[in-house]
């Protein structure tokens, strides 16, 4: 087998548009006759959208679709499903279920949520409590319990889930992991307004659900280890291409600071340099973050990222609602919506101050990514605990 | 260059095998040379400079012509290498003339181009570790608007106050109304009077010149414009120092904080620690990665280069003062004394703070360039 480089990515990407020339192909065709090219996500195995080719000539296969006005799939709407369950159905998942769910999670024909977080289980995730039980029949699990905040699940076709299949166990170790069908009877979902106006994610109530063996991820009780993996690749964003400078929050913020000269103030310009120096250097971590990443080496700064991202949204958002002053009152609109992604641009200073207070909640608080970039990172010494070698229903809830 | 200016060619942010391996070297020389006590011993000492070390560090291992192209004498490498010498620097808080003379002196005469002559002649004792030149403006100079040149007058008589490591000069380069000369420090007419400075670690003096004579090296426009370029490197490696010294303070206190026990468990474990240890950690990553923007953007000549550094000393200055007051703090009482080496850390960031431009400055360098005018 030949080496997969450049020039011969750029073949195979060419000979994929003379075959589905984008003008006269659907979209989702092209999607699916891209995916089957190995030209998703090259870094994939071959047969699963990939070509076993380093991650970092992904660009050269985007750029060259770009310019050719290839459709793309949607990564924003398709988030969970690429960042989270992708990585974990690769690692974790058996052929067919390989097979079954990478072509349609990538093309965006089957959007994914995520069933981890619980109302007694949230950043203690592996205290959740909601029930898998096997059945002696067929050996298909009976699910029960409450899940919430999750994102996405009253347009998703497919859920990663974890649940506890063995009380008596320690609470790491008596876990589960499964891919749930939203479809299913039983699984109901209930929409949870928030800061924003809008019902972004969802309470999701599993009754008796059943859900077949086959659609375990990884064995019986090891669920835990499972579930590191979707939250590590959930915490690393690896972004895969580089930003521009002003590529953030900072960009309308800056711009407007140039387009309207009445709104200035010295105390909004002294925040504002101090605060455009912290996204610049942000964005230069990212960057070297990228390079170590293409380079092999990658290194632990990847869990500090989403920290600071978190932070420079909060405070830059914060700053542009002041800036537009009267303007900064007001509020495009608070009708209850159930919206099918996140869209922090194309919407006003407002929104983007309120939604990124979600920032360092999401995805592992900002409490808790400290805690483990001292511990794993750092190797201070971890809390002391009392919950180790208990078993889970023996724990004081 | 305006707000739309983007970078050409995307910085290198890592460190190359090569870079890895001056590190090492330099590492090992100074753990040899240059510890702590040492360092204490020597600031308390009529001579903070090590001549021996000086000699080992800038001509054995021959950094200090790492500027400095093969054919004028030096090793042809570049900022990026120079900046790894001033990261171990940094955390070793050594005191040598490595910024003022290998960086700022030698860019400065570098950007004058001569090819022969004297700016030549001098560049090679400069590279070979032989002489130790300074420019003679306040070490507080921002490369932006630096009005130092006009404390000279032509005929070479006037005062400049804080120069940086003038003491161990050989050669002062000193910027007047008419162009730039290089005067030697032992000719008549020159004094350099040690001033008590913050960082003992980097010495200030005050330096007079009365009907000093000296050679001109270049008129008033080659002058300005290469005095400028030699304070932008400065202020650019600085960031590396700063990053050295920020990266030395926390490896110390998380150290520290492990093995130290209070309440029946290591103060590491207590997560209001923690979280301020892992606070510091992503401020020293995000440091790393603008020190090394700025180095390779002077390395390579980028048009960004300008910003680059203007962003780097905005943002580590910040960071080493961080470090080194939290390495204070979580240190406890014996953070205060004289035997630790923890002082030498906060008086070497905070007088960095204000070495080469504030972070104030730099930020109004960024205003202007970004296009972000003050109201
Ligand atoms: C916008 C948004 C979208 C989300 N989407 C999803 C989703 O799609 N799927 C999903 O499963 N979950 C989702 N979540 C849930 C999210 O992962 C949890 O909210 C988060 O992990 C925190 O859990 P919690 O809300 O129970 O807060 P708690 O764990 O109760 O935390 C409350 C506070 O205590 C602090 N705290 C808790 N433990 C510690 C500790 N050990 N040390 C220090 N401080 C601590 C926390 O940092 C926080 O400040 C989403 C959340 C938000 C805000």
């Amino acid at each position: 087998m030949t080496a997969i480089d450049a020039p011969e990515l750029r073949r195979r990407t060419r000979e994929l548009l003379a075959a589905h020339p984008p003008a006269t192909t659907g979209r989702t065709d092209f999607l699916r006759a891209r995916f089957d090219a190995g030209l998703a996500w090259v870094h994939y195995p071959a047969g699963l959208g990939g070509l076993d080719a380093p991650r970092s000539l992904q660009p050269v296969v985007d750029a060259e679709l770009a310019a050719a006005g290839a459709p793309d799939n949607d990564p924003r709407r398709i988030g969970i499903g690429l960042g989270m369950a992708a990585p974990t159905i690769l690692g974790f998942g058996t052929d067919e279920q390989k097979r079954r769910f990478l072509r349609p999670l990538w093309v965006g024909e089957e959007v994914w949520c995520q069933l981890f977080s619980e109302p007694g289980a949230g950043s203690d995730l592996a205290a959740l409590g909601t029930r898998a039980v096997r059945e002696e029949a067929d050996g298909d699990w009976i699910v029960d319990g409450q899940k919430v905040w999750t994102s996405s699940a009253h347009v998703a076709r497919w859920a990663i889930l974890i649940a506890r299949t063995d009380p008596d166990l320690p609470k790491h170790r008596g876990i589960s992991y499964f891919i749930c069908d939203m479809t299913d009877p039983g699984v109901e979902v209930r929409p949870l307004r928030q800061i924003t106006g809008e019902a972004e994610f969802n309470e999701v109530f599993l009754t008796g659900v059943r859900i077949p063996d086959s659609r375990r991820l990884g064995p019986v009780g090891a669920g835990w280890k499972v579930a590191q993996t979707t939250l590590m690749n959930e915490r690393v964003s690896i972004g895969g291409s580089r930003i521009p400078r002003e590529g953030g929050m900072i960009g309308p913020v800056a711009r407007t600071w140039r387009e309207r000269p009445e709104l200035r103030t010295h105390d909004l310009h002294q925040r504002l340099l101090t605060l455009w120096v912290e996204a610049e250097v942000a964005r230069l971590a990212g960057e070297r973050l990228r390079q170590q990443l293409v380079a092999g080496q990658p290194g632990p700064e990847g869990s500090g990222m989403k920290l600071a991202f978190a932070r420079l949204n909060q405070e830059i958002s914060g700053l542009e609602v002041e800036l537009l002053g009267e303007e900064g009152l007001l509020y495009s609109d608070w009708t209850m919506r159930r919206p099918d992604l996140v869209d922090f641009t194309g919407r006003d200073a407002g929104y983007r101050y309120l939604r990124s207070k979600g920032n360092s909640i999401e995805g592992g608080t900002s409490e808790v990514l400290l805690n483990i970039v001292a511990e794993r990172v750092l190797g201070l010494p971890a809390e002391p605990r009392n919950d180790k070698d208990v078993a889970w229903k023996d724990l004081s809830r | 260059m305006t707000a739309q200016t983007e970078e050409t060619v995307a910085p290198d942010l890592l460190y190359s095998e090569a870079e890895d391996d001056l590190r090492a070297a330099v590492r090992s020389l100074l753990a040899d040379r240059s510890d702590a006590p040492t360092v204490i011993a020597r600031i308390e000492s009529d001579t903070p400079y090590d001549p021996q070390l000086w000699r080992a560090l800038g001509a054995d291992i021959g950094t200090a012509g790492l500027l400095v192209p093969e054919k004028l004498g030096g090793q042809g490498a570049g900022h990026r290498e120079a900046a790894v010498v001033l990261e171990e620097l940094g955390r070793s808080v050594t005191p040598a003339p490595y910024l003022t003379s290998a960086v700022v002196a030698t860019e400065t005469l570098l950007a004058l181009g001569s090819e022969d002559g004297p700016v030549a002649e001098l560049l090679a004792e400069l590279a070979a570790g032989r002489k130790v030149a300074v420019l003679a403006v306040p070490f507080s100079a921002a490369p932006e608007g630096s009005s130092a040149a006009e404390a000279v007058t032509g005929s070479l008589d006037g005062t400049v106050t804080a120069v940086a490591d003038a003491a161990a000069a050989d050669v002062l380069l000193v910027p007047t109304t008419d162009g730039l000369y290089a005067v030697e420090t032992d000719a008549p007419g020159v004094t350099v009077e040690p001033l008590v400075a913050l960082d003992r670690t980097r010495p200030l003096a005050t330096v007079t010149l009365a009907a000093a004579t000296g050679t001109c090296l270049a008129g008033t426009e080659a002058a300005r414009s290469a005095l400028r370029r030699g304070l932008l490197a400065g202020a650019g490696l600085l960031a590396s120092e700063q990053l050295g010294l920020a990266e030395w303070c926390l490896t110390e206190t998380v150290r520290y904080t492990r093995e130290r026990h209070q309440f029946n468990r290591p103060i590491g474990s207590f997560q209001a620690l923690k979280h301020r240890m892992a606070q510091l950690w992503l401020e020293v990553v995000s440091a790393r990665a603008a020190a090394r923007n700025a180095a390779d953007a002077l390395a390579t000549g980028s048009p960004d280069t300008p910003l680059a550094v203007a962003v780097a000393q905005a943002y580590c200055s910040k960071v080493a003062v961080h470090a080194a007051e939290e390495c204070i703090q979580l240190h406890g009482g014996i953070g205060m004394t004289w035997e630790h080496p923890a002082h030498l850390y906060l008086k070497r960031a905070k007088a960095d703070a204000i070495a080469y431009g504030t972070a104030g400055s730099h930020r109004e360098a960024i205003a202007e360039l970004m296009e972000l005018p003050a109201p």
